[in-house]
């Protein structure tokens, strides 16, 4: 029996490669699509650090400048430590998970962007293969 | 002290290393190259990765030193627990995937990567064994007196048996062996904290002779009560040191190459997020128990050990206290564990792989890195646990951060740039460093803004050793690596794509 051979369009193989070369040669495409992935995490991971400065840095300050703030009582206890020994751990998680949620979304669109879709790189849309490929002929972000 | 009160803590301490060495000695039947002994051949789940991290991250500091600065100093202290859980979100934002994506093993291969220069590697190696051994101090110092005050047991034993079980757990398995270890001392940790709190807690809501838990004493519940501009500085150089110093400590960059890849690495590090943040929320608890007590500030580096048998007499505080030894012991194991594996990692590499093949290179390489700080150790008089653990935060925030923020996220950076401000940053923290250490001013008495500026140095040494590695980065601009933007490319660009990623294994 002979094998069968699923026609379903032009060879997409070659062509997903072609844009992740662009990267490996650093031609002025593959440049600009790495430094726009690296501004969109840089401003991401500032933007963390901003919060993290505004909330938690300027406690000190804070505390120094208005003691009475420190030493009020919620609950029995006097809000730095209910603040810097209890409320301070779960704020800092929740920032890193909100990072990482964005941080993958960024991975997302630049890997979309280099994807197998070349036909269409403007569309950074939803994940998955999309467009007239469908789910016969990609090869998906993987690669091969 | 008699034999037979002691015998629970003994019995922990010898539970606990039996079972480190254990698991080591089966690690050493499955570790058979390079790649095993330094990252576990990058087979690392996250979740087990991330009990790995906490487990080595938790120190003699984290353990039994927050709780007696708490008692000692009051709230200011709690700037510590912080900074150590917040430098993760530093690490997770701004260096985590990158940094694993990097291919490299250790700092200094990630810096002759990123930087194509032997001489910015041998700096890096010089930083990396300098900070690791830093470190390793305290941890020794801590198990002599932990032994002492739990044991009776004379101040050497504690650095010497410290030092045999992490020589024959790491020279034996490596990192392989030492990942599952340190997973289970988090828990073990965790327990050893958790369970006498609870039961402390229980005993102090029934004992009409204790005294409050000290909400009311403002003196102590307060941060910066009458510290003044003095105070101001000192508290926000220690969240500089600690929110930057957690990315370039060694045995903390080391655990991130174990990681599959970027995106575990990220979720690795949330996780270690939680797990140490959680850790942090105990030792405050034993702070507010010893002041209802009545510990002087005089004990407080034995706080946690003393105050079962405050609480409780007989066997009762003898057990809660075997419980604290086991897990303070633990946490000198796992930490020097770490460090030792990070320190050998690179001496190995740079030193004696020249002259020895490689897995006895590593082994000789282990020896030295745990010799020499035990000797200091037991060299040295003793200082206190956190604090100069704090001051090897400052050394690595001067030094491996502006290295690693810069070369991960900045194409300029040249190897002239990087070697000087490293040495910048690394001469400005490491002459503070000293200056504190010869000068006993680690007991928190001060005499003026000298002695307050090189007690805790971050807060100038991090924006010098910055800003001298940029300037001269810019002034020496035509000897940028040639490969300088392909290298970022790796360390951005996302798995998925297959990328040609050289260096990888």
């Amino acid at each position: 029996m002979t094998e069968r051979v699923r026609v379903t369009g032009p060879d997409r193989r070659s062509r997903p490669l072609a844009r992740t070369h662009d990267i490996d040669e650093e031609t002025s495409l593959g440049s600009v699509y790495v430094r726009s992935l690296m501004r969109a995490q840089l401003s991401l991971a500032l933007g963390v650090v901003a919060v993290l400065a505004v909330t938690i840095g300027a406690l000190p300050l804070l505390f120094h400048l208005v003691p009475e703030v420190g030493n009020a009582q919620v609950a029995g206890l006097p809000i730095a430590w209910l603040v810097l020994g209890v409320l301070v751990y779960p704020w800092l998680l929740l920032l890193g998970w909100a990072y990482v949620q964005r941080a993958e979304r960024n991975e997302q669109h630049f890997t979309e962007l280099l994807g197998p879709h070349e036909s269409r790189p403007e569309t950074a849309g939803p994940a998955g293969p999309a467009g007239p490929a469908g789910p016969t002929g990609s090869t998906g972000p993987t690669g091969p | 002290m008699s034999d037979l009160t002691a015998l629970p803590g003994l019995i922990a301490v010898i539970l606990v290393s039996l079972l480190t060495l254990l698991v080591g000695t089966w690690g050493m039947r499955v570790s058979r190259t390079t790649s095993d002994f330094l990252v576990a051949s990058r087979t690392v789940r996250p979740t087990l990765n991330a009990f790995a991290v906490s487990g080595e991250y938790l120190s003699a500091a984290s353990f039994l030193g927050i709780a007696g600065l708490l008692l000692a100093y009051g709230a200011d202290m709690l700037w510590y627990p912080v900074g150590w859980t917040a430098g993760y979100l530093l690490l997770l934002v701004l260096v985590a995937a990158p940094l694993r994506r990097s291919g490299a093993y250790t700092l200094p291969d990630f810096a002759e990567a990123r930087l194509e220069s032997r001489t910015v590697r041998s700096i890096c190696s010089v930083f990396v064994v300098a900070i690791g051994w830093l470190y390793l101090l305290p941890q020794f110092e801590g198990a002599g007196f932990t032994l002492a005050t739990a044991l009776g047991a004379p101040r050497w034993v504690g650095p010497v048996a410290v030092g045999l079980v992490v020589l024959i757990g790491v020279g034996g398995g490596g990192m392989r062996s030492i990942t599952l270890v340190q997973a289970f001392q988090y828990w073990l940790k965790l327990t050893a904290l958790l369970v006498p709190a609870a039961v402390l807690l229980v005993v102090w809501t029934r004992d009409e002779t204790a005294g409050s838990l000290g909400a009311g004493d403002p003196s102590w519940s307060m941060p910066l009560v009458g510290s003044g501009g003095a105070g101001l500085y000192t508290t926000y150089s220690l969240i500089l040191a600690t929110f930057l110093g957690t990315m370039g400590l060694p045995h903390v960059v080391v655990r991130f190459y174990t990681n599959p890849d970027g995106g575990a690495a990220r979720r690795t590090t949330l996780t270690v997020l939680a797990l140490v943040g959680g850790f942090y929320l105990i030792p405050p608890v034993y702070a507010a128990l010893g002041h209802a007590y009545g510990v002087g500030s005089g004990d407080s580096s034995t706080l946690m050990l003393d105050l079962p048998r405050l609480a409780l007499d007989g066997l009762g505080g003898e057990l809660l206290t075997g419980l604290i030894t086991a897990g303070a012991f633990a946490a000198f194991l796992s930490t020097s564990s770490g460090l030792v594996i990070a320190v050998a990692g690179v001496l190995s590499q740079d030193v004696t792989s020249r002259r020895l093949p490689e897995i006895a290179s590593f082994r000789v390489a282990a020896a030295i890195a745990v010799l020499i700080p035990m000797g200091a150790s037991l060299a040295l008089p003793n200082f206190g646990v956190a604090q100069s653990v704090g001051l090897a935060f400052a050394v690595a925030a001067s030094t491996f951060c502006p290295l690693l923020l810069l070369g991960i996220w900045w194409r300029g950076l040249t190897p002239t740039g990087a070697i000087a401000g490293m040495l910048t940053g690394g001469a400005g923290s490491v002459v503070a460093v000293g200056w504190t250490l010869s000068h006993g001013a680690l007991d928190g008495v001060t005499d003026g803004w000298a002695d307050v500026l090189l007690g805790q140095p971050a807060a100038w040494s991090v924006p010098l050793a910055f800003a001298t590695m940029i300037l001269v980065s810019r002034a020496t601009a035509s000897s940028t690596p040639r490969h300088a933007n392909r290298f970022l490319a790796r360390l951005h660009a996302p798995e998925s794509l297959d990328l040609e990623r050289s260096g990888e294994r």
